[in-house]
């Protein structure tokens, strides 16, 4: 009578069960998707903070306004530093896809030093603009600019942390199962980033020089 | 919306698409393209009007966010069953309304508010 | 030299900070401890410690986390009814002269940590823990997409619950009210570690809710069962989807309001001050861009849950069942269309007002069209009166009258006069403990026998029933009535003695609820102590007809030995219809998770890194954040997760466990 129940189609009985080798993807078929939909979230925390720096962008009380503040040569460099990481690490996804651990790690290292060039231009930047007078502190206007610019630098530092800590797994292991799908959802983070950061040069810098 | 079993479960993690090489490059020229234009637009300034150049600028980033997000995401309405897409979307609904309802209901704070001498707040 | 040494150890935490001159506190604490202390005694001297450690704080089964999100859910409510318990004392007493037996700095935390409480460690626990229980036995599934992810949330939730306690005893809870509005809650007003407690504690647990919500959304979309369509998935999936992508959604502005908040009281930024351009309505604006869909996020699995209990115990199919989908779809869609009318006071105008006056009486159409489904369901039903069932119709009289005063309130000039009064506090006590406490409720009377194997003790389920039901009408009636009549909310001494007898009634009624919540914990404890006479053998107690079932009561940590096959909607009524049999053998080897303590661990580090923020004790914050990063890391590092269950120890387990048919047979 069980066995009846085992063997789908049989005498027109219905299929009650699924009887397949049970695979290794416990929830890691589910990974991609839930790291989307994670940063889904993450891309709704950076709408909380632009509502917040579009409501203030004009609050200055008094302080450097926009125009003042902002250096565009310096942010174009930024961008491109951004935009140039994005296109190197595409171009290691053939390589991971293929599992060739040397250009992977190539053009991964490539991709993190753009990153921390990034990184290292911002913070200058925020130095600058504190040396300046023009720190968090000094107008609504600053707050929302340093927050909404710092959360992605931060983010950014995390990718790198995430970075460096793959090139260390992909040195002890390889292009596994694993360490494969921990890069795909790397690069969908990075990629995610420089999304984000369209919305920043495009409505904080730029339009914050010409409003 | 309907997943038949054996789809189910031979997903591992590669549903995901991952594009062609040639769909990269094109990403990658228009995403190039796309960041030098609002800023040539800004910073040389060849239109005299701000508010022309204001709407140019945002049409361009979000242009360029589709782009980004077709070429480099690899969003199409395969990929997870068509789940990404659809998320993407409701996001994209909750950015508009946070966004321009934030805005929206913060700048008509003092309708209601008696005058004041030096204007409004701030 | 010793003073700074102090300061930088401990921060701004002295022996001052302890509240030894409160003698509630004081008392509270000794009995906390003791009580405390007795657990752990027993638990060192029954030896549970590894087993506790190994089966369920390290474990990463569904229904194991679930249960631990129940229990945390349980333990807290009755932290949080204490509070309400001393608030309506304090009001029915303080007329007049009295000035009742709570200091207001004191009352004012108490009605603060009630409603933080109430929303964040009760509801949210609750909901996630039927919803992390029940659903993945409803798609079929071995478990949710990321057990370990779901073990991490679990304890994130646990380490604010355990800031919000702590704050009894070590410094203060804030006193600006459940959403901490600025600027009463920026630095200039609210010096103290309250505000600071509040923040962290939320924020650490808003982490574990976010990510669960990610997780359950992962779980119904890429693990159901073979056949299980989207319209052939329960109803209660359906609101457990809509209420977590939701969460999914909200969270992170609550994250973001909360996040600036903590910029504004440690960086010195001027988001929500009143100086230099801040703006401090967009913090109400953020946090109701959360809140208001929150309540939908509580209230749309408790939906859920009706809806399957309406079908068991009538017998019947849902009527509906699509538009009943589609209206979980459309409430999720509107819920975040309405937030304004939390402050419709605020200034704006009428443009803006009635935009989202109209938006809030619309999503009413919806949530009504709900509840004909229910009573079209139980129309010519043959309806059972057991305690889910009752606790249906108790929240269908109760939550209806909730709704129709939240539409009244909807209407901006009515708001205006209502704005603040304790009316609302008696609008949304009715819709939250109408729709999602009697709810959860039913939910866990329901379910309760599949998670231990037996029912609960029915005559003490009737008692709860009652004290709730009753208790609430009498608690919130005059609630009702001085509120309409302008009384307006968290006030700790009235001058107008005409008010004192609605409050003495409300203490009453609050004291009736008492005799429920404690009639409920005695529904457990009795239900354990007669768990033989209330077994159930069958795996199927309520002739239910979905699919969790199909498998015994309590499920084996696989949940199904083979995974199911879906044809129908009602999946496990059509098994039994068509004659279904338990397979006894042809198993396979069974892939499974496997446990780990890094949950624990990464979330104890949250715990510090709060306690270090709010006390000012850098070094402790600074060095549970790289401690946080590091376990984080090495947690990747360890890729020996998972393990299969042998073949022929599935069959051994299957063949220890009760047949359902057979034994009903």
């Amino acid at each position: 009578m069980t066995d009846r129940a085992l063997e789908p189609g049989e005498n027109g009985a219905i299929t009650w069960h699924q009887v397949e080798e049970e695979h290794h993807d416990h929830g890691g078929g589910a990974t991609i998707l839930g790291f989307w939909i994670y940063l889904m979230s993450d891309a709704l925390i950076f709408t909380s903070l632009f509502a917040m720096f579009g409501v203030v962008s004009g609050n200055y009380a008094g302080g450097p306004t926009s125009r003042e503040v902002f250096e565009l040569p310096l942010v174009a460099l930024n961008t491109g530093f951004l935009l140039a990481s994005s296109i190197t690490f595409g171009q290691a996804i053939p390589h991971i896809e293929a599992g060739r651990v040397g250009p992977t790690r190539f053009w991964l290292a490539v991709t993190g030093l753009l990153g921390a060039a990034f990184i290292a231009v911002e913070l200058s930047e925020f130095a600058g603009l504190v040396a300046e007078g023009a720190g968090p502190q000094r107008s609504a206007f600053l707050s929302a600019f340093f927050t909404l610019v710092g959360t992605h630098g931060a983010h950014v530092t995390c990718g790198l942390i995430w970075l460096v800590t793959m090139l260390v797994q992909i040195g002890q292991r390889g292009l596994t199962t694993d360490t494969k799908r921990r890069l795909m959802c790397l690069s969908m983070f990075w990629h995610f980033l420089d999304i984000i950061w369209i919305g920043v040069f495009t409505f904080v810098y730029l339009y914050g020089v010409i409003r | 919306m309907s997943t038949s079993p054996t789809e189910t479960h031979h997903a591992h993690g590669d549903t995901h698409g991952h594009g062609s090489p040639r769909g990269y490059r094109i990403g990658a020229g228009l995403a190039i393209l796309l960041t030098i234009l609002p800023f040539w637009l800004v910073m040389a300034r060849p239109l005299s009007s701000p508010g022309l150049t204001a709407a140019l600028i945002f049409a361009l980033a979000l242009l360029q966010i589709v782009v980004h997000v077709t070429c480099f995401l690899h969003l199409d309405t395969r990929s997870e069953g068509g789940w990404t897409l659809l998320s993407f979307l409701f996001t994209t609904v909750i950015v508009v309304l946070t966004i321009g309802g934030s805005v929206w209901v913060m700048f008509h704070l003092n309708a209601n508010m008696m005058p004041m001498p030096n204007g409004p707040m701030h | 030299m010793t003073d700074t040494l102090t300061k930088t150890i401990f921060g701004r935490l002295t022996w001052d900070s302890l509240p030894i001159h409160e003698p509630i506190l004081v008392g509270t604490f000794i009995v906390v401890a003791l009580g405390g202390l007795a657990v752990l005694a027993a638990i060192t001297r029954y030896r549970l410690w590894g087993y506790l450690w190994k089966e369920w704080f390290t474990s990463v089964d569904h229904k194991r986390i679930g249960i631990m999100y129940l229990v945390l859910g349980i333990i807290m409510l009755l932290r949080g009814f204490s509070d309400a318990l001393m608030m309506r004392g304090q009001q029915a007493v303080a007329f007049g002269s009295d000035q009742g037996f709570l200091p207001s700095h004191h009352y004012d935390q108490i009605f603060t940590a009630h409603g933080t409480i109430m929303i964040f460690f009760v509801a949210i626990p609750l909901v996630v823990g039927i919803v992390n229980f029940v659903m993945p036995l409803q798609i079929g599934a071995r478990d949710v997409a990321f057990p370990f992810l779901n073990n991490l949330s679990f304890w994130l939730t646990v380490a604010g619950a355990v800031l919000v306690m702590l704050s009894l005893f070590v410094g203060e809870f804030a006193r600006t009210g459940w959403l901490g509005y600025a600027p009463l809650s920026e630095l200039a007003y609210s010096p103290d570690t309250g505000v600071d407690y509040y923040l962290w504690s939320l924020q650490i647990a808003g982490v574990g809710t976010t990510l669960s919500a990610i997780n359950m959304v992962a779980t119904i979309i890429k693990m159901r069962a073979p056949g299980m369509t989207m319209m052939k998935m329960p109803v209660f999936c359906w609101t457990a989807l809509c209420s977590n992508a939701l969460a999914v959604a909200i969270f992170p502005a609550l994250t973001a309001a909360f996040f600036l908040l903590i910029l504004d009281r440690y960086a010195g930024t001027h988001f929500f001050t009143n100086q230099l351009g801040g703006a401090p309505m967009m913090y109400w604006n953020m946090v109701w861009i959360w809140g208001h869909p929150e309540v939908y996020v509580l209230v749309l699995p408790a939906f859920g849950i009706f809806s399957e209990i309406t079908s068991t115990f009538t017998g019947k199919r849902l009527f509906g069942y699509s538009s009943m989908v589609y209206a979980t779809v459309v409430i999720t869609i509107l819920s975040y269309l309405v937030w304004l009318h939390h402050f419709f006071t605020m200034g704006a105008g009428p443009s803006v007002n009635s935009f989202f006056g109209i938006a809030t009486m619309v999503i009413s159409i919806p949530t009504g069209a709900k509840i004909f489904n229910w009573l079209f369901t139980m129309y010519r039903g043959d309806i059972r009166f057991e305690l889910p069932m009752m606790w249906v119709v108790a929240f269908m009289l109760t939550f209806v009258i909730g709704g129709m005063t939240g539409v009244l309130l909807a209407i901006p000039p009515a708001d205006f006069v209502l704005h603040n009064s304790l009316f609302l506090v008696a609008h949304f006590h009715n819709v939250i403990i109408g729709g999602v406490v009697f709810g959860l409720f039913a939910g866990m009377v329901y379910w309760f026998p599949k998670a231990f194997g037996f029912k609960l003790d029915p005559f003490w389920g009737h008692v709860a029933f009652w004290g709730w039901t009753v208790g609430f009408w009498i608690a919130w009636a005059p609630i009702y009535i001085v509120g309409l009549m302008g009384t307006t909310r968290r006030v700790h001494h009235f001058d107008d003695l005409s008010l004192q007898p609605y409050f003495i009634v409300a203490a009453i009624g609050a004291v009736v609820i008492l005799i429920g919540i404690l009639g409920f914990v005695m529904s457990i404890i009795m239900g354990f102590v007669k768990r033989d006479q209330l077994r159930d053998t069958t795996g199927d107690p309520w002739e239910g007809r979905t699919l969790e079932w199909s498998t015994t009561s309590p499920p084996p940590a696989y949940n199904f030995a083979l995974t199911p096959v879906i044809h129908n909607l009602d999946a496990w009524y059509d098994m039994k219809t068509h004659g279904y049999q338990r397979p006894a053998e042809g198993f396979r080897p069974i892939h499974m998770p496997r446990n780990t303590g890094a949950g624990v661990i990464l979330s104890g580090l949250a715990f510090t890194l709060g306690f270090g923020m709010i006390w000012y004790m850098w070094w402790l914050a600074a060095l549970s954040f790289v401690g946080l990063f590091v376990v984080a890391i090495g947690h990747t590092f360890n890729f020996n997760r998972d393990y299969f269950i042998p073949a022929d120890e599935v069959t051994r387990t299957e063949s220890q466990r009760p047949q359902p048919l057979e034994a009903r047979a």
